[in-house]
């Protein structure tokens, strides 16, 4: 099992691909449910607490804005455990806590500065990009398979 | 990471014409397994222990493999930081992601039945929208030449 980290991280299709094909989706959701129920004074609905900007110093120049910092506090412990990442190009829809460009570019760059096996895709539009979509995102994850089990040949 | 006592909440999806929601609450009553089950409109929402939760989840879409879609949820059901009855009215936050991936749902099934089949279409490589750096070494190269 790879884990493989997906954007937009809140994606319902790349989540459900990745783990029907049996690997591990790295999403946003994970780590806002983890802030959620750690019980604390910053419990919802004040999610973000000012502790967040200071630990995306860690992806982030100080001057950078806080917003910037905070997504990135829950974003940068993703990125660190990903092995393999699924990276669609410019989706339409960055709402919500998606909402973040320059978080996104940083994103996009920190995966593929990463240098982890990457599958860079466009959202489909038509029936036969859908299909398209779907197969190569098989094709790619049946790869990670193929690779990891020949590493534990070795 | 991933604690199998860990309290998860996670999304079922559907998008069949002859499965409901309904009948995905009876097959998870039937199991009775230690979980927390919210009827939605798009499917359900199941909150419970990790290894409770992803138990269900793959007996869930073992009933419709095709039309089950799953993935985690940050928030628990009926949280009243997200419900709009308590927020006032408007989109929650999430719902343009479905919204918009809702409608390709139909789609990805058509693939997933492909793939069930073996019937694998060649799939044309998509040729990078953007500049990339080998094309705009050449047209460097190319410029230096021209001015030479």
């Amino acid at each position: 099992m790879v884990k493989v980290f997906i954007y937009p991280s809140n994606s319902l299709i790349l989540s459900d691909l990745v783990d029907r094909f049996g690997h591990e989706p790295l999403a946003m959701m994970q780590e806002i449910g983890k802030k959620i129920r750690t019980a604390g004074l910053d419990s919802p609905p004040i999610n973000i607490t000012p502790e967040d900007p200071k630990l995306g110093l860690k992806y982030a120049a100080v001057e950078v804005p806080a917003g910037v910092r905070g997504r990135m506090s829950l974003l940068g412990p993703l990125l660190e455990e990903a092995e393999a990442g699924i990276i669609v190009r410019e989706p339409d829809i960055s709402f919500g806590c998606m909402g973040c460009a320059r978080t996104n570019e940083l994103i996009n760059f920190l995966v593929r500065a990463k240098k982890v096996p990457l599958l860079e895709m466009d959202y489909p539009k038509t029936e036969d990009e859908a299909k398209a979509f779907v197969h190569k995102i098989r094709e790619f994850l049946d790869g990670l398979s193929g690779a990891q089990s020949g590493k534990g040949d070795e | 990471m991933s604690d199998d006592d860990d309290i998860i909440s996670k999304m079922i999806v559907l998008h069949s014409t002859f499965t409901l929601p309904s009948d995905l609450v009876i097959k998870i009553y039937e199991s009775k397994a230690d979980v927390t089950v919210k009827e939605t409109c798009f499917g359900l929402i199941v909150e419970g222990r990790r290894s409770e939760v992803n138990r269900i989840a793959s007996e869930i879409r073992n009933l419709d493999p095709n039309r089950i879609f799953i993935k985690e949820r940050g928030v628990p059901p009926g949280s009243s930081n997200r419900c709009r009855a308590s927020q006032g009215g408007g989109a929650k936050p999430g719902f343009h992601q479905h919204e918009i991936e809702f409608a390709l749902l139909p789609y990805v099934t058509e693939a997933l039945d492909e793939i069930e089949k073996g019937e694998m279409p060649e799939i044309k490589d998509v040729t990078p929208p953007h500049l990339t750096i080998e094309k705009f070494k050449d047209i460097i190269e190319k410029e230096v030449k021209e001015s030479e």
